[in-house]
């Protein structure tokens, strides 16, 4: 059956029509609009100012110049800022995973009483606009000595992710087998042991993607790291990107150049994890 | 297992959880609340005022300019990446996997996804740069093909800097349906496209009956997602106009915020917020609830 499928899939491919072309080439010319501006950006970011006002936006460089990128990188402290943003985000992603893998595990594995309206405010706190929880938080941080702390960030997006989290980790665990659970009982497994045993050893793949998930939103905040990071040696990679702009140094090239260090940590994060991220998406779409 | 006490037993596990989301959402958003009934310029206690600032609310133009300007948002989120998503991953799924193979069918899904990872603001600055003002690569761009006519000052015109900063949301939302859309194709059942082409079904008639009718979930999850976010767009406006030129760009957050940090008009900012709150959870409920009945109109079929 599937035998035959596949015999009639392949001379199907060999058929290609005229018009599969033409639409292939619309797909693709899409795909080339949606990369554009990253390609303008990669090739203006190695001009100087007066090659790109002689040359224009789509000229190759007529030499290689790296003063606005050193320049950028200088005036923003980027090695700072860099480490900066993988610091919060993988305090972030680690302690976010943690508390939804706690939530999930008493709300779908447990059954905890209450569960329902406990997802409600879950899901509830992951759809508010974070301006609804700003001013208040932002009250509270100073008084607790908290404000212009990364840890600040850190509790607060931990909460924010885990909410997300946990509402999708309840529904995977709904499903969990039970037969795992009470053979690791048979064998005299507590209840913190089967979760580290059983539970997190067989939901791995769902957390590595919830792993990876809350790194990158909480690389790409701006909102609240913007509202609680004030110093600059504090703040991360998006802020030094956007602080500098209309800067006196930041001619046309070097704006270009700050742009183009604000994409690479992502990219090159999308580059390695290109498939855990789009199956994510999926799942997560899904529920 | 099943027993009362089993149960009572994973309570200790929800405690972190339960003490995080009261401190950091449930109280919060509580006080936002209060402070919308409140004189409060952060340096002294809030005064109560009772519904003063909600009728201030409701007689201010801007704030109505700001919702206007959310529906451009959700035009950009929402409307534009939904259909272009739909179009682009039948194209991608159907044909280019089919005809092409999967290798280039996956190639293009991810090149589509990219803008999706980039920080927002820094997707906002790239497209803000092409469209700088004088020496900017659209405007030099349009004045090598001869269109010297054509050229703005994209951001500072106020008819211009609304559908600039729409185009940067619908750059960076596209890949999101794509991606989507695409996994939910791939649980058609291909049988049944073959059936419905022997009966003599056109593409158009099949992405009608089929296709639509198997990922209409999806197409809700999308929607709603992308329209909560939609109503949430800050970092954009903060990054390339500041809600300018006058209000044409300014949206709820950005407006909350503003009265928040630089006037200082902390419980009006709070009656902003709590109002953008409340529409984002009405929105959702209205979703959910059409979810529902079209999900119970499928089951009576």
């Amino acid at each position: 059956m599937s035998g035959r499928r596949t015999v009639r899939n392949t001379g199907r491919r060999n058929a290609r029509r005229p018009l599969d072309w033409v639409l292939l080439a619309i797909a693709v010319l899409g795909a080339l609009v949606v990369v554009a501006p990253l390609l303008l950006i990669v090739l203006n970011s190695f001009k100087s100012p007066d090659d790109y006002n002689q040359g224009g936006p789509l000229q190759l460089p007529s030499h290689l110049y790296f003063d606005g990128l050193t320049r950028f990188w200088e005036a923003s402290d980027f090695p700072t800022k860099l480490w900066n943003s993988i610091f919060i985000s993988s305090m972030v992603a680690v302690l976010g995973v943690l508390v939804s893998l706690f939530n999930a595990y008493a709300l779908g594995i447990g059954r905890a009483r209450g569960r329902l309206p406990l997802l409600v405010v879950f899901l509830l706190a992951n759809m508010l606009p974070q301006e609804a929880l700003l001013y208040p938080l932002y009250t509270m941080s100073k008084a607790v000595g908290l404000y212009d702390s990364q840890w600040s960030v850190i509790i607060i997006f931990t909460v924010i992710q885990s909410a997300f989290g946990t509402y999708l980790l309840t529904s995977v665990y709904s499903g969990f087998p039970r037969e795992l659970l009470e053979a690791a009982e048979i064998d005299g497994a507590g209840r913190w042991r089967s979760l580290w045993q059983v539970v997190v050893p067989v939901s791995w793949q769902t957390l590595s993607v919830l792993l990876i998930f809350f790194f990158i939103w909480t690389w790409n905040e701006f909102l609240i790291p913007t509202t609680f990071l004030v110093s600059n040696d504090k703040q991360t990679v998006p802020l030094a990107v956007a602080a500098l702009q209309g800067e006196k140094l930041m001619d046309v090239t070097t704006t270009s150049a700050s742009a183009l260090l604000g994409l690479i940590p992502t990219l090159v994060f999308f580059l390695v994890f290109q498939r855990t991220l789009t199956r994510g998406v999926t799942a997560g779409a899904v529920k | 297992m099943n027993s009362s006490r089993a149960r009572t037993g994973y309570w200790w596990y929800l405690l972190p959880g339960m003490l995080l989301v009261t401190a950091i959402v449930v109280v919060p958003l509580a006080m936002n609340i209060y402070y919308s009934f409140t004189f409060y310029r952060g340096i002294l206690p809030p005064q109560w005022i009772g519904l003063e600032n909600w009728q201030r609310l409701f007689a201010d133009a801007k704030f109505w300019t700001s919702f206007r300007n959310s529906i451009a948002m959700i035009v950009a989120m929402v409307i534009v990446p939904t259909l272009l998503g739909l179009v682009i991953a039948s194209m991608l799924f159907d044909l280019v996997g089919k005809r092409f193979g999967g290798k280039v069918a996956s190639f293009l899904r991810a090149t589509y996804y990219i803008p999706q990872i980039i920080p927002i603001v820094v997707a906002a600055i790239v497209i803000g740069w092409i469209a700088r003002p004088d020496d900017g690569a659209l405007n030099s761009i349009l004045a090598t093909v001869g269109l010297d006519g054509a050229r703005q000052n994209w951001l500072g015109d106020p008819t211009w800097a609304l559908p600039t900063i729409m185009v940067v949301l619908i750059w960076v939302q596209v890949g999101y349906p794509v991606v989507v859309f695409m996994a939910a194709l791939a649980r058609v059942d291909p049988e049944l496209y073959e059936a419905a082409e022997l009966d003599g079904a056109n593409w158009w008639h099949r992405f009608r009956a089929i296709t639509i009718a198997v990922i209409r979930p999806e197409i809700f999850v999308v929607a709603l997602t992308c329209t909560i976010a939609a109503l949430k767009v800050f970092a954009p406006v903060y990054a390339l106009t500041r809600g300018g030129p006058g209000t044409s760009t300014t949206v709820p957050s950005y407006y909350s915020y503003s009265e928040f940090f630089q006037r200082t008009q902390v419980g009006y900012g709070a009656t902003i917020s709590t109002a953008l709150t409340v529409v984002i959870v009405a929105v959702s409920m209205v979703f959910l609830v059409a979810q529902r009945r079209a999900e119970q109109a499928e089951e009576v079929r």
